[in-house]
This record gives structure tokens, C-alpha cells and sequence, in this order.
């Protein structure tokens, strides 16, 4: 990097707290507007915004915790982290605590949380570890541990079943093989053999909520009381909105409650009620603000590791957009992920987070990482 | 760890790669956001519309409003049908879960008689899945408290406050005002056929006798709407727009329910029916018909046991005042007299000799006059004041039935009398084309003498009698018997105008007098057949007497009131009319197997009069029952 500021003798007040200030006053915009549309769809409750600015507030703690601390401990802690995560997704399924059917809970007699969060952040880091050991782009059997690396945890948490986060966790690991030059060929055939694996998942792998779920997806008015009912409404709240919105506080479908989980995993139609296209463009501009900034970081990253795990953490956060936002409007199938940033609640967020800390720690402390 | 590689990392070769890919990923990105907003552009923009409608579909409902229904008032003002707010509980079969698990719930949370379950069920089969059907009426304030605290396990049941109506005078108005009840298929099959069933859209009860059913259009009002905003429950946020019901008509009737009352002391006894008519405008001061029965049973829907016991021998759900048919008898002898008068058959001064039967040239068979040795010489005046049947055979035969049938049904006979209500019966004036249409038979000369004395084919209803009566004294003028006395418009009574039909016209006027003067002897003269019933009347009152056979009694056999059974005993009837020189009431009585006229029917038909005349009497009727309903 040829840039002047690289000097030791003119690091900002930011950097030195390694703080990325344009990411950090995108996140906080965000989730600013999270807090302004989480009031209208709770019911203008402001015990759910008290609630959410505490989590907020543990959230930024736990980013800038972790944007203190260099991509280099990270690098050589990755792999007991990715073990552990594995071993405590193996307890979840062994002892996990089930809530809403699903066994994702580990009760540590404290605290519950969810060992897949971890892996959201583990995964990535597993795999840049193991495809930066070796020179880029990644030779073939590289690439197919690298895979089961990806699977293991994945599948692990599908069968809890949560497809939202394996869906997550699989694309965070698979993005650090493209990042990395996984040749076109290669993702050419996997494409065609995943083609073909779709039906044996259908029949032996998914659930029949799951199934029920995509069947919804495809046919959402075959069944309008039942599953149908989250996806139709979703849909007339946004379409509803029109062009400029219905205005704050005054979107009808989820001030009279006809969308379902409104401040959580259907946020977005909420706002798209009450600010409309306009509104959502906004929101997307932000988001994709967010989006550059991240790729920025990754690609000014010196080091392989770095720029795989930034690269990485910065597309599965679009991810997380897309999926959410696709699955709100009705593009794709209903799939528990909330909006990132603006959804009330979730461990997640404190995940997500803790994402953004790492891509902080590796935007501000590429200098130190270079000079080793 | 240890790094095994031993190949020179090409770090820029690395960083183009990366970079490369990482613009691709971007690239990638931008094709998916691209679908996602030509999605988004699609719902929200292209059909924007569409989704507009739908989200106002949810969110917005019309709910019809129940205009209130008009109050019925008698001629003094006096409330003789109003609204009172009742509790019901209320069942929507549609959002009910598990239907006999609530019902059992219910059962036990506030007592269902087995009776109201049957009765549910019933109305359950009859009923569209999404109307709310009433499990229990009437709920007092404890019960409604008590579902309140409930009602949150009992999704589709509810408790419903609506104004229901009431009649405080129960089973005294029963025929004349009928009642409401359940609008039943039937009555929205009409509804609809007259393009009604919007305006009924909220509306619980309609009229299904009497003056309810009749003056329904008036009585029930304009629907209105309510523009409501609803949640996902149904329930309502907030009224986005209003508009009210227009009530229906407050209605005042031309009875007098005091009278009314009288009567229905008087009549206790008795299966029959008095009507008073005010002469001077057709006006029905007072129809009652006994048995009667209370309507407030049927408003709430009666039950099948209550219902069963209305089916009785003694028939209460028949309106014997315009319904009933019984044999005029000699309460017909002025009419009779007065056509022969005005055909010339007879003269004021026209005499014959009451032997006490009446023989017909080539008929075998003699006709007994009631007085058993006769009446001697008699008149047309001393035949009405005597009630001579003799007579009355000879000037039946004279007449002849085709002109009897021709001028009696001037004074409404065989017709329906026009009143406001549907319960009625027009009853039966024979001709000889009737008895050819209905039984195939020929017109026997007989049938001519019996008619002649008011009995035989032809049948009345007492209100047919007490219109007849009404043309009487009204030398003529003819007016529709009306209910209805006008409306309340803002505090002022609009009265409705009487209904004139064109005046019977004489040749010869004076014969009105004869007749009236007829009348007069009958009840003020030595020999009058009501002189004893209405000895020192403080009024002067003119009638005739009337009795009835049933079942014919053969030639030679006497009469014996106390051996024959009950219910072959003879109709007693009266018609009068007070005061005889200015006439403000007429009174008919109609008493069902009680016997003679005379000493019956015209005793009732003096109380129904001296009550009418004497103001603070019928005051005191008045006081006496209300405190009684209380």
C-alpha cells in the first residue's frame, strides 16, 4: 500500500482506538433506524427500546473489545475456536435445550446461548486459517477439506434444526473459497452436482416444516391461513407502502397487527409499509455502504488471512440482508434470519458485532500486521 | 504452528486475485440486489393498487347499525310497545373451535337449560355458519359479569347488549299488536324479494303479527353504517365513519289500551272477542280476543313447550276479532230490515202475525220463532225491539237471497273490512254463485229463510259486525276500520286521515231512522230485548241482540242450555252504540258458546260503555294494572 498516512508518526485518535469510523457510523445509522421502526411495529413500546439499547450498547462493547485485538491472535486462535464451537454444537444435540421445536440452546447453568453463533464467526476464521496456510489460489484437495470443514457445522446445525444460520455458516466458509480463486471450473461442477442433490435433500434431509416452508414459498395463496398467512400479509403490508410509505407510526398491517413477527424476522415490511420504495432504497444504500467499506477493508488487508475472514465477514452480512429481505417480499422462502442490525433482538446481534470488531481490528491494524 | 510451505508466496499475484474475486462478489451482489428491488419496485410501485386494496380490505369493515324501532303508543300516549336493552349470549358458529366443548363449558360457567341447548341446535341448521345465533336471552347483570371474566376462553362467543322489545301490557294487545320475532329464512326470503334484506343487514327481530308486522316499513327504520378500522382479531380500533340509522316511526294507534283492559277483565271467562269502534272516524278504540297470550314469549323465541301449550283446544293464536267466524244471528235483523225498507218489500207500517213458526207453501218443515207461542202482531221496529224471527223469515223470503247478498255486502260483509292487519278473514255472505262454487249445490229456498235471521251460511267476524254497525249509525257514511291513529314527528302527533270509503246511498233516508229508532227500542223500550241489560244507563245506547245456534236443534226438541255440552252451546252476540243521538263509540261482542245475547253479550257490551263514558272509572282500570306488572 502506497498511501501516505502509513506512518507511524500520524495515526488518528480512531485508529489508535482501532476504531473504522465510517463502518462504525454506518452501523450506528442503522441501527438508529432499526430503533425508530422496531418502536412503530412493537406498538410504540419503549420497554422493547430500552431493551434493545441495552443489547445495543453490549453489542458495540463486545465490537470494540474485539477490533482491540490484532487479526494475528485471531489467525492463531482459529482453529481451537473452531473446535470448540464443533464440540458444543455436538452438546447441543446431545443435551441443547429445545425451544420452538428446534434444539439450538445450551444451558451452561448461567447463561443459554446458542454454540452455532459462534461458528458464524468460527467458520470463517477455520477457513482462512487453513486456505491462507497455503498459497492462493487453493489446490484441489485444499478446497475439498476446506468443504468438509464448511459441512461439518453445517449440517450439524441444519439437523437442529436451524436452516437460517447453517445457510449462513455455509456461505461464510464457502465465500472464503471463492475469495480465495476456487477455479470456475470447480465451481461450475459443484454447481451441477448440487443441482443434482436438491432431491435427495427434499426427500431424506428436510424436515416437513421445512418442506412446508418452501412448498409455502412457491404457493403462498394454497394455504393464506396457515404458512401462507406470514408471506401474504408481509407482502400486502409492502406493496401497500407505495411508492413513498404510509409515514412513521402509520403502516396499518403491522400497527393492527395483521403481520406476524413484526419487530423480529419481519422488520423490513414494516418499514417498507411506512417508508416505501424511497425508504427502501435508503435502506439499501446504508446497507450497501456498509457493504464497500467492508470490501474496502478486505482488500487493503495485507495479509491473506485477513483479507479471506474480512471478505467473508462482509459478504455474509449482505447475505443476511438478501435473505431476509427476499424472504420478507416473497422472493425466497421463509428462512428464521433477521434483518441484520435492524431487527429487535437475537444473539445474533452480538455476533454480528463482534464480526464487525474483527473487520475493525484488520482495517486499523494492518500497519502493526505489516511491519512483522 | 509450523509452516510447512516452501514455495515463495507471490503476495501482489495473491492481492490481484482476491481483489478480482472480491469484484465479482460485488458484481454478484448487484445482479441479486437488482432482483430484489425490480421485486420490490414490482409490489410497490407497478401494484401498488392492488396491495392498497388488500391492506384496506383487512383493516376496514362495514358494520350495519340497527335502526332503533319505532314505539307504539296508545291514543293517549300511553307506551304500548317499547325497547329495552337485554343481554344475550351470543354464539358465531364460524369462529368457534370445538363447538360442543364450548357449549359444555358454557353450560357449566352459566346455567343452559336443556330446553335453550335444543332450541340452539335448532337454530344452528337454519342459520349461515357466520351469524351469531343466541344460546341463552336475558342474561342478568351477575351473568353477564361473569362471562366478561370468561371470555377470553370462549373465541366466538360473546355477550351482545341490543335493545329488544317489549310489550308491558302482554297478553292485553296481543292480536292487535302482535309482536316481533327472529327474522327466520322465510322472512329474508321476502326481504330479499322486496330488494330489503341491506336494510334488515343488522336488524334481529321483524314484525311477525299484527300492527308490528303490518306497519313494519314504518316501524323498523333506515339501517346506518359504521366505516370501522379492525385488527387482525376483528376487533374494532376505532369508527372512521358514521353514519346513523334513521328510527323507525313512532306510531300511535287509535286504541285506548284502558278499555282494552276492561274488556280484558270482562272476558275473562269467555272464548270470544269485543271490538270497539269510534263510529265518527273508523277508529278501533279497543279488539281483543280471548284467550289471548303473552307476545313477549315469542320475541326472545319461544320455547317448544311454551309454544306447544298455545296450540290448545281453546286456539289463542286465532284473533277471533277479525279472524273468527261465527254466525251474525239476529244481530243482523237491522240490516236486514233496513234493505227491506229501501227494496219496498216492506213499510214502517207493515204488520204480521207471529204465531211462533213459519211455514213456507209446499215445505213441510216450519221455522220456529225463538218465543216459542210468538210474538203476535208485530212491526219492523217491534220485530228488531223484540228480535221477532218470524219476521224476519217472511222478509228474507220476500227479498230474496240474491238481493240480500247484492246489499249486504254494502255494509262489508263477505269482504275483508280493510283494517290494518293481515290476520284477517272476510268471512262468508252467501250467494247463490258461492254455494254453487263451494259445495255444487243449488240454492235452496231455506237457505234464504235461515240467512234471514243471521244464520245458516253466512258467517261473520265481529269486526265485520262493528264496521256493518258503524254504516248504520253513520246513516251511510263508510269508513275503514284503522288502527293506526298517526305518527309522532317531532314531538307532534301527524294524524293519519281516517279512511272514507263512498257513502250507501238510500232511496229513501228516513229509513235510516226507522231502523236506529229500532235500535233504540231494543235497549230502551218495555219489550226490548237489552232493556235489562243496560237498565239506567247514565248514556242513551241503541243495539240489538244476538244469539247464535251451533248445532241445529231438531223440530219439537227444547233448548236445554245446562244438558248440552259445552261447546255446543249457543253463541252470544251484541252490537250497540252510544251515545244513540251522537254516536261516539260502537261496541260488538262475540262471546263463544256463553248463550243468549241478551243476557251474555249485551251485559259485557254495557261495562265496555259505561267504562268509556265514565273517564275516571277507566283511570282507575289503568292504575289498577299497571301496579299489577310491577
Amino acid at each position: 500500500m502506497k498511501r501516505s498516512r502509513i506512518d507511524p508518526n500520524r495515526v488518528s485518535l480512531w485508529q489508535r482506538l482501532h476504531i473504522d469510523l465510517p463502518l462504525l457510523l454506518g452501523l450506528l445509522v442503522l441501527m438508529g433506524v432499526g430503533l425508530f421502526v422496531i418502536f412503530s411495529a412493537g406498538g410504540q413500546d419503549w420497554d422493547l427500546i430500552n431493551r434493545q439499547l441495552v443489547r445495543l450498547a453490549i453489542a458495540l462493547a463486545v465490537m470494540i473489545l474485539v477490533a482491540q485485538i490484532p487479526p494475528l491472535v485471531y489467525r492463531s486462535l482459529s482453529i481451537h475456536f473452531y473446535i470448540a464451537g464443533l464440540l458444543l454444537l455436538v452438546a447441543v444435540l446431545a443435551f441443547g435445550d429445545i425451544g420452538k421445536g428446534a434444539q439450538r440452546w445450551l444451558d451452561l447453568g448461567f447463561m443459554r446461548f446458542q454454540p452455532s453463533e459462534i461458528m458464524k464467526l468460527a467458520v470463517p476464521m477455520m477457513m482462512a486459517w487453513y486456505i491462507s496456510r497455503y498459497n492462493l489460489p487453493p489446490r484441489f484437495m485444499h478446497i475439498l477439506a476446506g468443504f468438509v470443514l464448511v459441512m461439518v457445522p453445517t449440517l450439524l446445525i441444519a439437523k437442529q434444526p436451524d436452516l437460517g444460520t447453517s445457510l449462513l455458516i455455509a456461505s461464510s466458509g464457502l465465500f472464503v473459497l471463492f475469495l480465495a480463486g476456487v477455479s470456475w471450473k470447480l465451481i461450475g461442477s459443484v454447481a451441477v452436482l448440487l443441482s443434482g442433490f436438491t432431491p435427495i435433500m427434499w426427500f431424506f434431509l428436510m424436515q416437513d416444516y421445512q418442506k412446508q416452508r418452501v412448498l409455502t414459498f412457491l404457493n403462498p395463496e394454497s394455504d393464506p391461513l396457515g404458512s401462507g398467512y406470514h408471506i401474504i400479509q408481509s407482502k400486502i403490508a409492502i406493496g401497500s407502502g407505495g411508492y413513498s410509505g404510509k409515514g412513521w407510526l402509520h403502516g396499518t398491517q403491522s400497527q393492527l397487527e395483521f403481520l406476524p413477527e413484526r419487530h423480529t424476522d419481519f422488520i423490513f415490511a414494516v418499514f417498507s409499509e411506512e417508508f416505501g420504495f424511497v425508504g427502501i432504497l435508503a435502506l439499501l444504500v446504508l446497507y450497501g455502504f456498509i457493504l464497500i467499506r467492508g470490501m474496502t477493508i478486505a482488500m487493503r488487508a495485507q495479509e491473506a488471512y485477513s483479507k479471506l475472514l474480512a471478505g467473508s465477514i462482509t459478504l455474509t452480512f449482505f447475505v443476511y440482508v438478501f435473505v431476509n429481505m427476499g424472504m420478507v417480499s416473497g422472493i425466497l422462502p421463509v428462512v428464521g434470519v433477521p434483518l441484520p442490525l435492524v431487527s429487535y433482538g437475537g444473539t445474533s446481534m452480538v455476533t454480528l458485532l463482534a464480526g464487525f470488531g474483527m473487520l475493525m481490528s484488520i482495517g486499523t491494524q494492518r500497519r502493526l500486521l505489516s511491519r512483522q | 504452528m509450523p509452516v510447512k510451505r516452501i514455495t515463495i508466496r507471490d503476495h501482489s499475484a495473491e492481492a490481484n486475485l482476491f481483489a478480482r474475486r472480491s469484484l465479482i462478489a460485488l458484481l454478484g451482489i448487484g445482479a441479486l440486489l437488482f432482483v430484489l428491488v425490480s421485486n420490490l419496485y414490482y409490489l410497490q410501485v407497478t401494484r401498488f393498487q392492488d396491495y392498497q386494496t388488500r391492506s384496506n380490505g383487512n383493516r376496514i369493515k362495514i358494520l350495519p347499525v340497527a335502526p332503533n324501532r319505532g314505539l307504539i303508543y296508545d291514543r293517549n300516549g300511553v307506551l304500548l310497545a317499547e325497547n329495552r336493552p337485554s343481554f344475550s349470549l351470543e354464539v358465531i358458529p364460524e369462529e368457534v373451535e370445538d363447538l360442543d366443548a364450548t357449549l359444555a363449558a358454557l353450560s357449566d360457567l352459566l346455567s343452559i337449560s336443556v330446553e335453550e341447548m335444543e332450541d340452539f341446535r335448532q337454530e344452528l341448521k337454519s342459520q349461515r355458519r357466520f351469524k351469531p345465533v343466541a344460546l341463552r336471552n336475558r342474561l342478568t347483570e351477575q351473568e353477564v359479569a361473569l362471562f366478561a371474566a370468561n371470555q377470553h376462553k370462549y373465541p366466538g362467543v360473546s355477550v351482545e347488549a341490543r335493545l329488544t322489545r317489549h310489550y308491558p301490557y302482554g297478553e292485553t294487545l296481543t292480536h292487535m299488536l302482535g309482536y316481533v320475532s327472529k327474522i327466520n329464512k322465510r322472512d329474508l326470503q321476502k326481504l330479499t324479494e322486496a330488494g330489503q334484506e341491506d336494510n334488515y343487514a343488522a336488524t334481529y327481530n321483524i314484525g311477525k303479527l299484527g300492527v308490528e308486522k303490518f306497519h313494519e316499513d314504518s316501524l323498523h327504520g333506515v339501517v346506518g353504517y359504521q366505516e370501522v378500522e379492525v385488527n387482525n382479531q376483528g376487533r374494532i380500533i376505532r369508527t372512521l365513519e358514521f353514519q346513523p340509522p334513521v328510527p323507525g316511526e313512532d306510531l300511535v294507534l287509535n286504541v285506548d289500551v284502558r278499555l282494552q283492559q276492561v274488556i280484558r277483565n270482562l272476558m275473562e271467562n269467555y272464548r270470544g272477542s269485543v271490538v270497539a269502534i269510534d263510529p265518527r272516524d273508523g277508529g278501533v278504540l279497543a279488539l281483543y280476543s280471548n284467550p289471548s297470550y303473552d307476545p313477549n314469549l315469542f320475541v326472545h323465541g319461544i320455547s317448544s313447550k311454551a309454544y306447544a301449550k298455545l296450540q290448545s283446544n281453546d286456539s289463542p293464536l286465532l284473533n277471533r276479532a277479525t279472524q273468527g267466524q261465527y254466525p251474525p244471528a239476529s244481530t243482523v235483523k237491522p240490516h236486514l230490515a233496513l234493505l227491506g225498507l229501501e227494496e219496498g218489500v216492506i213499510t214502517p207500517q207493515t204488520r204480521l202475525f207471529d204465531r211462533g213458526t213459519y211455514q213456507l207453501k209446499n215445505v213441510q218443515r216450519p221455522w220456529r220463532d225463538w218465543k216459542k207461542w210468538g210474538h203476535g202482531w208485530v212491526d219492523v221496529t217491534k220485530a228488531i225491539e223484540v228480535s221477532c224471527d218470524t219476521f224476519f223469515y217472511d222478509l228474507a223470503y220476500r227479498l230474496g237471497i240474491d238481493s240480500i247478498s247484492t246489499l249486504m255486502s254494502e255494509f262489508g260483509f263477505g269482504d275483508y273490512t280493510g283494517i290494518d292487519l293481515y290476520e284477517e278473514s272476510d268471512a262468508n255472505l252467501p250467494s247463490r254463485g258461492w254455494k254453487r262454487a263451494r259445495h255444487n249445490q243449488p240454492w235452496y229456498i231455506g237457505d234464504t229463510i235461515n240467512v234471514g235471521i243471521g244464520q245458516g251460511l253466512w258467517t261473520t267476524t265481529p269486526l265485520q259486525l262493528a264496521k256493518s254497525v258503524t254504516v248504520l249509525v253513520n246513516k251511510g257514511t263508510r269508513y275503514v276500520p284503522q288502527l293506526l291513529r298517526g305518527r309522532y314527528q317531532e314531538g307532534q302527533i301527524v294524524a293519519t286521515p281516517p279512511k272514507e270509503l263512498a257513502p250507501m246511498q238510500l232511496k229513501d233516508p228516513l229509513n235510516w231512522e226507522v231502523v236506529l229508532d229500532a235500535m233504540y227500542g231494543t235497549v230502551n223500550r218495555e219489550h226490548g230485548t237489552a232493556r235489562k241489560a243496560f237498565i239506567d244507563t247514565p248514556y242513551v245506547s241503541a243495539g240489538k241482540t244476538g244469539t247464535a245456534q251451533v248445532i241445529s236443534i231438531a223440530e219439537d226438541e227444547e233448548y236445554d242450555a245446562e244438558k248440552i255440552a259445552e261447546r255446543h252451546r249457543d253463541n252470544a252476540m251484541y252490537i250497540g252504540y252510544a251515545p244513540y243521538d251522537n254516536p261516539q263509540i260502537v261496541v260488538t261482542v262475540a262471546m263463544e258458546n256463553a248463550g243468549g245475547g241478551s243476557s251474555q253479550a249485551a251485559p259485557i257490551a254495557r261495562a265496555v260503555m259505561d267504562y268509556y263514558f265514565d273517564k275516571d272509572k277507566l283511570n282507575l282500570v289503568l292504575n289498577k294494572n299497571e301496579t299489577q306488572q310491577d
